[in-house]
Formats: C-alpha cells, sequence, structure tokens
C-alpha cells in the first residue's frame, strides 16, 4: 500500500530546505564582504543550536521517510533561486555551474565512493568534455545535445584506455597515474595549436532543437537573463543524474562496487569480477564529468587549459571528501559550498585551495564521514520487511 | 555415494618452499570431512589452490569433470563451491544482508537497465532474496535475522561467523570449506555454531564440507573422516578415533620424544 503524504512527519524536511533557499537567496543577494561573512557566521551559529535542539535527528528522519518530497523540494528552492535573481547573470551563472560541479562530483563519487577508484583527474575529464564540445561545434555542423553526449562518450572512451594501467596497481601508485594523466592532458592542451594552445577556443552558445540557450526571454518590460535556459538544462542533468546514482547505488550493482573497494579477495570468492565492476565506475563517472564539461564550455562560451588544472581535480576530490564519501546528498551540499564561497568572498579566492586543504585535514580527522556520512544502504526507500 | 572432489598430484610451490606436495585426497558427496595438522601443514594453501587464490603448481583438482586447478575463483565460485575465511573477510561498514548478498552474487541479476530503470522488477528480486536470507539466518540466530539491515560491524564474534557461514550457504553451493569456524570463539560459541551446521545440513543435503579445525572435540564431533596434513602431505586418514591413535599423528603434533 503506498503512504499517504503525511504533512508532519514532511515538515521537518521542508523547513529545512526552505531554510536553505532562503539563506542561498540572501548570500547570492549580499555584496559587501562584512555581510557576506556576516551571514556564513549566522547560518553557522543556526545549525549548531538547530543541532544543540535536535533538528538534525528530526530532519534526517523527515527527509528519510519522504524523499520524493525532499527531492521536489530541492529542484523547487532552485527554481525559486533562479526566480529571484531572473534578471541578473551573475548569480544563475553560479547557480548553473553549481548543478554542473554536481554532476561531475556525482561521477566523481561512484568513482572512489564506491568502486574505490581514485581519480586525481576529474578536471581532466572535465575538460575532455569541455573540449570535444569546443572543437564539434567550431567544425561540424552536429546538432548540440548530440555534442553534449560526445562530450560525455569522449570521456568515457579516453578514460577507458586509462583504467588499464589503473587495474595493474593499486593504492597510491593508482592515484600517482591519474595525477600523471591529469598533468599530461593540460601539457597537451597547451602545445596542441589546433586547440588553440594556452589562449584556448570560443564556441558559441548551445542550441537544442530550435531552443537557443544564449538568447534571453523578454516578456514585455521583463527580461530573463540567458542564463536561466542553463539554469533549468543544468538542474534536469543534475536531477537525471542524482537519480539514477541513487539506484545504482539501491542495486545489487552498487553493492557489487562497494564490494570491490572494501575486499577485492572475499570478492574473487564470490565471484565477483572487480576489473569489470571498477571498469564500469570509472566510465559512467567519466561520462558524467564529460557530459556536463560539454555544457560548461557552450554556456561559457570559452575553453582554456588554465580551467582544468591538477588543483581543479583536488578541489572536485575535496567536495566528495567533505560532503560525505559516497552520499550524493553530501556531495550536493559541499559543492554549494565550495563553488560559491570564494566566488562571493573574494579576499579568499587566492586561498582557496589552502583552505579546502585545511577543511579536508579537520574533516579527515575528526569526521571522517564527511558532512554528511553515508548510511546503510537502503535498497527500497520506504521498504518495510 | 559418489564422489565429489578428487585430487591428483597436487602440489604448491612458493620459491623453494613446498607448501602442498603431492597430495591426493577425496571428497563424497554430503560427507564433513576433517582437514586436520599442525601449523604450518598446508591447510588453508589447499583451500586457497582449490578455489583458486592461487594457482596450483601441478596436479588437478576433479569436480564434477571439471578441472578446479585451471580455473579462476569466479568460475570455482559458479560451479558450487563457497568459503569462509581464517580471518574473518566481511565488508564491516555494510549491513548484515549487503554482505550475504555479497555471497549471493551468482544469483543476482546485475545489468544496467534492471538495476536503474525496471525497479519493480528490482524490487520483486530484491523481496525474494530478502526472505531466503531471512530464512537462512533464521536457522542460526532468531535475534540476528531480525538485524539485517544494521552494518555488520555492530554485531559480535560469533555473530560475524555466523554472517560469514551464511554468505557462504546462501548462494546453495554443493561444496563448503570452513577455515577455522572456532578461531576467537569460546568453546560454548563453538559449540553453538557447530550446532548451527548440523542443522544447516539437514536443510541441504547433498552439501559436503571441509572443515580446517584445531578444536579436536569440534572435529570429533561432527566430522564423519578425516585427512591428516604434515608438510603439505597425506599421513594419515580415517574416522577421527584412528586417526587420533595413529603414531605418526602423534608425533607430528607433539614431535618424537
Amino acid at each position: 500500500m503506498k503512504r499517504l503524504f503525511d504533512p508532519a512527519s514532511a515538515f521537518p524536511a521542508l523547513a529545512s530546505m526552505a531554510g536553505v533557499t532562503l539563506f542561498a537567496v540572501l548570500f547570492l543577494h549580499a555584496e559587501s564582504q562584512a555581510a557576506i561573512l556576516g551571514l556564513c557566521a549566522g547560518m553557522a551559529v543556526a545549525l549548531f543550536l538547530l543541532a544543540r535542539f535536535g533538528w538534525n535527528a528530526l530532519a534526517t528522519a523527515s527527509f528519510a521517510g519522504h524523499s520524493r518530497t525532499a527531492q521536489a523540494s530541492v529542484v523547487a528552492g532552485v527554481l525559486v533561486i533562479a526566480a529571484v535573481f531572473y534578471d541578473q547573470h551573475f548569480p544563475l551563472l553560479m547557480l548553473a555551474s553549481v548543478l554542473l560541479y554536481i554532476v561531475v562530483c556525482l561521477g566523481l563519487n561512484m568513482q572512489f565512493g564506491y568502486a574505490g577508484v581514485v581519480n586525481f583527474a576529474g578536471a581532466a575529464f572535465f575538460g575532455i568534455g569541455c573540449y570535444t564540445a569546443a572543437v564539434l561545434t567550431n567544425h561540424t555542423a552536429l546538432p548540440h545535445l548530440l555534442v553534449v553526449l560526445a562530450g560525455g562518450a569522449m570521456a568515457a572512451g579516453i578514460g577507458s584506455l586509462l583504467i588499464l594501467p589503473v587495474l595493474r596497481t593499486y593504492g597510491h601508485y593508482a592515484a600517482l597515474i591519474t595525477i600523471a594523466f591529469g598533468i599530461l592532458f593540460r601539457v597537451f592542451l597547451e602545445v596542441n595549436d589546433a586547440l588553440g594552445g594556452p589562449q584556448g577556443m570560443k564556441l558559441p552558445g548551445m542550441e537544442i532543437l530550435g531552443w537557443k540557450l544564449n538568447d534571453s526571454v523578454a516578456f514585455g518590460e521583463t527580461e530573463i537573463s540567458f542564463y536561466a535556459n542553463y539554469v533549468l538544462l543544468a538542474l534536469v542533468m543534475a536531477a537525471v543524474a542524482f537519480t539514477l546514482v541513487r539506484r545504482l547505488e539501491r542495486s545489487w550493482i552498487g553493492l557489487a562496487l562497494d564490494a570491490v573497494r572494501l575486499d577485492e579477495t572475499a570478492c574473487a570468492a564470490f565471484g565477483i569480477d572487480v576489473a569489470r565492476w571498477k571498469i564500469t565506475a570509472f566510465t559512467l563517472g567519466n561520462f558524467l564529468a564529460g557530459l556536463a564539461g560539454a555544457v560548461y564550455a557552450m554556456m561559457t562560451g570559452f575553453v582554456a587549459p588554465n580551467s582544468f588544472t591538477f588543483g581543479d581535480s583536488l578541489i572536485l576530490v575535496s567536495i566528495v571528501l567533505l560532503g560525505g564519501i559516497g552520499n550524493p546528498w553530501g556531495l550536493t551540499v559541499a559543492t554549494a559550498i565550495v563553488v560559491m564561497l570564494p566566488e562571493k568572498l573574494q579576499f579568499i579566492q587566492e586561498y582557496r585551495l589552502l583552505l579546502y586543504a585545511g577543511l579536508v585535514i579537520l574533516i579527515l580527522l575528526f569526521r571522517p564521514g564527511g558532512l554528511m556520512p553515508r548510511q546503510v544502504r537502503d535498497y527500497l526507500p520506504g521498504w518495510k520487511p | 555415494m559418489s564422489t565429489l572432489l578428487a585430487c591428483d598430484g597436487l602440489s604448491m610451490r612458493f620459491g623453494g618452499l613446498v607448501a602442498l606436495n603431492q597430495l591426493s585426497l577425496s571428497v563424497n558427496e554430503g560427507e564433513i570431512l576433517g582437514l586436520i595438522g599442525p601449523n604450518g601443514s598446508g591447510k588453508t594453501t589447499f583451500f586457497n589452490v582449490i578455489t583458486g587464490i592461487y594457482q596450483a603448481s601441478e596436479g588437478r583438482v576433479d569436480y564434477r569433470g571439471k578441472d578446479l586447478a585451471r580455473m579462476s575463483a569466479q568460475e570455482i565460485y559458479r560451479v558450487g563451491v563457497t568459503r569462509t575465511f581464517q580471518r574473518s573477510r566481511l565488508c564491516l561498514p555494510l549491513s548484515i544482508f549487503d554482505n550475504l548478498m555479497i555471497g549471493n552474487h551468482r544469483r543476482l541479476d546485475h545489468g544496467l537497465w534492471f538495476n536503474l530503470v525496471r525497479r519493480g522488477a528490482f524490487q520483486a528480486q530484491f523481496e525474494g532474496q530478502y526472505a531466503a536470507a531471512q530464512a537462512l539466518v533464521r536457522t542460526f540466530s532468531q535475534s540476528l535475522s531480525a538485524r539485517l539491515f544494521e552494518p555488520a560491524a555492530s554485531v559480535n564474534m560469533i555473530d560475524r561467523r555466523r554472517i560469514e557461514i551464511c554468505r557462504a550457504l546462501i548462494s546453495q553451493p554443493t561444496l563448503l570449506l570452513l577455515d577455522e569456524p572456532s578461531a576467537g570463539m569460546t568453546h560454548e560459541e563453538t559449540r553453538e555454531l557447530m550446532d548451527d551446521i548440523l542443522i544447516v545440513r539437514e536443510h541441504m543435503p547433498g552439501l559436503a564440507i571441509i572443515i580446517i579445525e584445531h578444536e579436536m572435540n569440534v572435529i570429533e564431533r561432527i566430522t564423519e573422516r578425516c585427512i591428516v596434513l604434515n608438510y603439505g602431505q597425506k599421513i594419515c586418514e580415517g574416522p577421527y578415533a584412528e586417526v587420533a591413535a595413529d603414531p605418526q599423528v602423534q608425533e607430528a603434533y607433539l614431535g618424537t620424544a
């Protein structure tokens, strides 16, 4: 029997989401550094007090019991933020970036959160998607929907070559291979004149089935920023990717991936093909990164090697660590924080790597599960024996 | 009774070390065979060779017409040989149910489409597997069967061992290899566990078990036949009482006077 919607038990989740949305609006709206810092401090105090009064347990239970409602409320929150800033480029661009980065981090989470395949070249796979889009839009008349898919396929394809040496190594050595790949990728871009060298390439805005995303929509007097189009597209992508990753985790595949990460010998004894699952996770993860990259490139209209450094890969890894390895909700929150904070707080821009490094060390020391630690697998939400 | 598994001239060498030396032995269908011998006599190596974790240096392991010595660990699991490990190898952060399903890998559908899109069909398979897991665990422990969705890390040693044995049993193998199931447990706990194993066996006629054990009363109580290894060679074979009285065996365990 399907449970009826119960407003009382859904309230903590909905109230939390409303609070987060309000905070995001105020945060994006604030201009002065002092106001932004004040807001962050206020939020920290509020979170601390709520935790003291047992709100976290209430909200967690509420989210778990109403996962559909909770997901819908997140989508609604994003739409509200987009509506509030409908005519401003910058907040909408940031919102779309956060959503696309969520897609990348969902992929990364699949790779090392589930299958345990480290990937310190996340930005490179994102970059492969960007450059694929740049080359295809400049040199072919391929429909842009296919260009985006090609971005994902290219990243997945190149990743499936990289997985060969990764499979033959363990731990630090596998990590080193991905680091080397990330650095090689950037050097390759810089010396390759066909790809624009260090200056990079320009590319046109996106067009899906006649819908030109770079045209702003006007209703009489009011004109909506064209970035709102990208917010919508990125929101759909993030929602689909989130749902797929969630389902993947809550399936026999998710179980096989976890087993591969935790004990390869036991896996072999029970017929679990370690290589097959590592390849699956790595390929799917890179596909998501490439997909997001292709859209990101068309949104910003410009790609350059400097956007895909080792530092950027590290930021992606730290997002997954901060949020809680293996928890898609955690990385959603962490992506929003990590992408938006340095954009608004200009003075930490230069020190952001230092700041994240410190944060990651603190998290690993005091809360190894991340901000939102992963829970035991719940195959069918709401299902009771 | 027909032969289920027959080893012939099985050897395993690690460089100069000969862990198994021309070992020949056989296991009958439905039999409980005890494998005993001093530390380092090659018992666990024997398990690792027939489950495909090590590749035998020479010899063959005939199992229903297939040579296990030439098969991978995954293929061996698929033909119905499962095991437990001497040191617990559960995935502790995962739930008890997850750990059981790792052992059930060959009977689960791993298609991308099935798992991601056909959630209704997935639910049906999940519910079937849950009922099976529940029934199996209940034969071992009623209280444990109510805790299937708790992390494996949250249960005590004897329950972890039970989970490990259930993980090896859930795919309904024909040959179960138990590597020192009593390790780290009290006499009382060991006795309970052996009772459980005997009950399970009644539910699964035809299941053959090879058990490595240092607790001789366990061996005496549950095995029908014993094989004693020393330096990778079989030195004695027969019912426990006979084997225990054998002077060669006593010498292997206690040394010469």
